[in-house]
């Protein structure tokens, strides 16, 4: 019998604690696969901050580190200075980059740390239960904004990507979504290339993903897919922001 | 053996870390202790290590926690209000049992406060302000000479343990000159040596190993428990291990001062002004103040009158007194604070007070 579909080398069969519809798992295997492709696996450590995906290491079969709400761009500077030679990421949600760690990002960034992180933005903070984040969208009800988030009160959405698009040390920086099976591909390209401008040592690689969170957005897994597509796209353009001319 | 040579307390601190092999900092501007940051930015390279100043004393304890986690030996120094934001660090650092050495030059408090020196970071460094079951592990110098031999036991006790060791100075020993003899230095461990002697860091799978993971999340109640109890026998074996204190003059002593760090060379002058008064008095110096000399406490004769805890706080240090004096004697209190000294004259003005005489 011929294998048509199989599970990458670098996720772990371990069950999983993410919710049916997440697109975590799509997310994680992308960033494995793109690994495994490069023969990077080996060399690969990863940082996983408090969030759903703070249990990413249950699932990604490189070596990882759990790291405090925010943190993960710090640890991931640490790591760096030791193991010069090694590929390092940061996986990291909207409540953790773009709230409470919005210093250590941006000063990553500044820095231009040879790292890469993976944004999952899904407008919400999940592991807590879909309180409002910072890139929740204005009208988006969630259960610190039950009527809606408002401009007035709560600002316009951040956009991460664009903000760090204007700091010079971050030299790729890309935003994507797991909405269609295209998408997924041009997903895993961004994060192929984000590794790659690592590899170089060109500087910081950002690749943020537009994710869907079914549990906490009160939609089905198609029809959260669908919520995504209009209501975060239009507000959260895809596209690369930034790639520096070595890989293009 | 080194030579003698004058140095600045901070300096020669950062120097002692270099030569007992740390070759990683990340530090963030704050006085008293800047010249250990500047310091390391100018050293740290020339040995083959790495300096990063951060953007904040949070960001620089998780880059310890990474560097650590990648089996690097790291060091970090700051002063009190800058180790109240790194509290949520150590949480996490001692949680995963990352060897670190950190430095608080401390400064008197609360809130901003001042850069003069004090010791109101006692509790802050021996309870901890970080959440959870944890410890660090908290020595006191009282001289700088002291500090500097104290920073490569703390390096082999942080690797040994697994754990954070905390040196507890203070703006004067950061400030201030002495003649003091430097460590020999120890060779830093090379990045292809570091799987070797550090089994669980992270430093990739090369597809050969299971993979690594440095965690402190546990949701399951009965393996949070099974972690934080195998935490704990490290912390009952450092009670009976670490332990480390001075004990100055007891027999006869009528009275006992308790007291560390710079403040404790004060008060061996006050009890030199009260031998000249014809009155008896010794000292307890604690030098590791997590775990506590409490066993120390034994040693003060029942004929000792009064016991008095010496300190540029208002009074932390003298719930450990009390421990440890178990209600055999009166514990009192002498202190200044605010960035204030206390001198000789007035350590011994206050055991005359206490004793009743004059």
């Amino acid at each position: 019998m011929k294998t048509v579909f199989e599970l990458t080398k670098g996720i772990l069969p371990e069950e999983t604690t993410y919710c049916p519809g997440c697109t975590h798992g799509i997310a994680h295997r992308l960033v494995m696969e793109a690994l495994d492709e490069e023969g990077l696996l080996g060399k690969a450590i990863g940082v996983a901050p408090i969030g759903c995906s703070i249990l990413a290491h249950r699932y990604m079969n490189v070596d990882m580190c759990e790291s405090a709400h925010g943190r993960a761009p710090a640890i991931a500077t640490g790591i760096r200075r030791v193991q010069p030679d090694k590929i390092i990421f940061t996986y990291q949600g909207d409540g953790d980059l773009a709230s409470i760690g919005t210093g250590e990002i941006v000063q990553a960034a500044h820095r231009g740390e040879k790292f890469t992180t993976i944004f999952i933005n899904n407008a919400i903070y999940g592991m807590t239960g879909g309180q409002m984040a910072p890139t929740s969208l204005v009208g988006q009800k969630t259960t610190t904004s039950i009527e809606g988030r408002k401009k007035e009160l709560s600002g316009m959405p951040i956009r991460m990507a664009e903000l760090l698009a204007t700091i010079d040390g971050a030299v790729f920086v890309e935003r994507v979504a797991l909405d269609t099976p295209a998408n997924v591909r041009k997903a895993k390209r961004a994060i192929k290339k984000a590794f790659l401008v690592q590899q170089k040592g060109l500087g910081f690689s950002f690749v943020e993903i537009l994710s869907t969170c079914p549990t906490n957005w009160g939609y089905n897994p198609v029809k959260s897919l669908e919520w995504l597509e209009e209501n975060m796209i239009p507000y959260y353009p895809l596209g690369n922001l930034k790639t520096p001319k070595e890989v293009e | 053996m080194s030579e003698k040579v004058l140095m600045k307390g901070n300096e020669a601190f950062a120097e002692a870390a270099i030569r007992s092999g740390c070759r990683y900092y990340f530090g963030y501007p704050i006085t008293p202790q800047n010249e250990i940051t500047e310091y390391m930015s100018r050293e740290l390279e020339k040995v083959g290590g790495s300096f990063v100043q951060a953007e904040s004393e949070v960001a620089a304890i998780n880059m310890a926690y990474g560097a650590g986690a990648a089996g690097g030996k790291v060091f970090i120094s700051s002063s009190s209000p800058g180790i109240a934001l790194m509290q949520e660090g150590f949480s996490f650092i001692c949680s995963t049992e990352i060897p670190l050495v950190i430095l608080n030059v401390s400064r008197g408090g609360p809130g901003v406060g001042t850069i003069q020196p004090g010791q109101a970071d006692y509790y802050q460094a021996t309870r901890g302000g970080g959440n959870g079951d944890y410890h660090l592990f908290v020595y006191a110098p009282s001289s700088i000479q002291e500090a500097v031999d104290m920073m490569p036991k703390a390096f082999k006790i942080a690797e040994e343990y697994r754990n954070p060791v905390m040196i507890l100075a203070d703006g004067m020993l950061g400030q201030m000159m002495e003649p003091v003899i430097l460590p020999e230095p120890v060779p830093a461990i090379k990045q292809e040596d570091i799987p070797k002697a550090k089994p669980w860091a992270l430093t990739g799978t090369n597809e050969a190993r299971p993979h690594n993971v440095i965690r402190s999340l546990y949701l399951v109640a009965e393996e949070l428990e099974a972690r934080i109890l195998e935490l704990d026998k490290k912390y009952q074996r450092a009670r009976k291990e670490l332990v480390e204190y001075e004990a100055i003059n007891l027999e006869n002593a009528e009275v006992v001062f308790v007291a560390y760090g710079s403040t404790a060379r004060i008060t061996e002058e006050a009890i030199d002004l009260l031998a000249e008064a014809g009155i008896n008095a010794g000292m307890i110096r604690p030098i590791s103040l997590w775990p506590y000399p409490y066993e120390a406490f034994d040693k003060i004769p029942s004929s000792t009158k009064a016991v008095i805890s010496v300190e540029l706080s208002r009074g932390q240090m003298i719930d450990d007194v009390k421990i440890g004096c178990c209600g055999r004697f009166p514990v009192s209190l002498c202190s200044r604070v605010g960035g204030m000294l206390l001198t000789p004259q007035e350590i011994a003005a206050d055991a005359k007070k206490v004793l009743g005489v004059e």
